[in-house]
């Protein structure tokens, strides 16, 4: 009687065992790689602004505050998506925004930012590409939040939405602010 | 004596030789040692873009950056591991085609021998109970004496077709 019971449950419980595995595993997205920089010290650049001849800005000069690092491109389609919602936090004013100009030309840069508004506080020119891969940026957009030691704390890859806006990068703002 | 047209094809040979020779410092020196390893090492790293390519494969600009930088790294003496590690850095063990054996791959590395072993046991437990195929399953069927017989006729008739000779 007994045995005859576990087998009838042992395929059902390897069938839900299954099931379980399936389901988490395919309702993750693929294209989403945990990075291994969060909880790291950001790699640390120098690079030129994007509007201001001559002039540099460098993570030394972002310590202290927390600040997002949004990765973007004039040729980047789904930068589009996120960039009302950017405009809309420049304008609350509740975190600095830097803009890591990626693989663009300077000309195409400031032409895309004049047409669709500069939610910026400052863009830096990355034009080779060579600080995305310090960053380990592979799908443009990417956004980084950097606590006030200079530690990127997350990491969202692909387009901000207002979800992961309000529910995992504001709060994760200002939980750094207080610390 | 040599063929006129061998003698005019060491005359070419050795002016393009002599061109090589003065261009040669305009060549990025050509290094198959060095590229076989980096073609090989690609070929281990995985294209964060299009990720079912390898960085070998994969067309992608960053994929093209990446090779660039791993070939930088290579030609300043890096060695495989140490430019695996750099991508690891950045990427995570994600760029590996061969991630390493730590806590969190297990299931990845030793899950398919354990589901092996699992289904072997399975398998032994269920054919040891079941009763043997050879022994009559229903008194009065002759079927197994029956089926050898077709089988050696129909053997026959194969062997009689193979040994005709052939049109």
């Amino acid at each position: 009687m007994k045995a005859l019971r576990l087998r009838l449950v042992l395929p059902l419980a390897v069938f839900a065992a299954i099931v379980v595995l399936l389901w988490v595993g395919l309702s993750r997205d693929p294209r989403e790689v945990p990075s291994p920089l969060i909880g790291k010290p950001a790699p640390a650049f120098t690079l030129p602004l994007l509007h201001v001849d001559g002039k540099t800005l460098g993570t030394a000069d972002m310590k202290g505050q927390v600040w997002l690092l949004n990765v973007w491109a004039s040729w980047c389609v789904s930068c589009r998506i996120e960039h009302p919602l950017l405009m809309e936090l420049a304008k609350a004013n509740v975190v600095p925004v830097i803009g890591l100009n990626y693989k663009d030309k300077p000309a195409d840069g400031i032409a895309w930012l004049t047409e669709h508004g500069d939610p910026y506080r400052h863009s830096v020119v990355d034009a080779d590409g060579r600080v995305g891969i310090d960053w380990g940026v592979y799908g443009v957009p990417e956004t980084f939040v950097v606590d006030k030691a200079g530690v990127i704390r997350y990491k969202q890859i692909g387009p901000v939405t207002k979800e992961s806006l309000e529910k995992t990068i504001l709060p994760l703002v200002r939980e750094l602010r207080k610390a | 004596m040599m063929p006129r047209h061998s003698i005019f094809g060491l005359a070419r040979a050795i002016v393009v030789a002599i061109l090589v020779a003065a261009a040669w410092p305009a060549f990025a020196q050509p290094d198959p040692a060095l590229d076989a390893r980096l073609k090989r090492l690609e070929e281990e790293l995985r294209c964060l873009v299009c990720q079912n390519q390898s960085l070998a494969d994969s067309n992608a600009p960053l994929a093209e950056d990446l090779r660039r930088e791993v070939h930088g790294l290579a030609a300043a003496g890096k060695s495989d591991d140490e430019i695996k590690a750099f991508l690891v850095a950045r990427y995570g063990d994600f760029v590996l085609y061969r991630p390493p054996v730590k806590s969190t791959t297990w299931l990845l590395w030793f899950g398919p021998l354990v589901l092996l072993i699992v289904g072997g046991v399975v398998w032994w437990q269920v054919a040891r109970r079941r009763p043997r195929r050879d022994q009559p399953a229903m008194p009065g069927t002759a079927s197994t004496a029956g089926t050898a017989d077709a089988g050696a006729a129909a053997l026959a008739k194969a062997r009689a077709l193979l040994d005709r000779p052939s049109e």
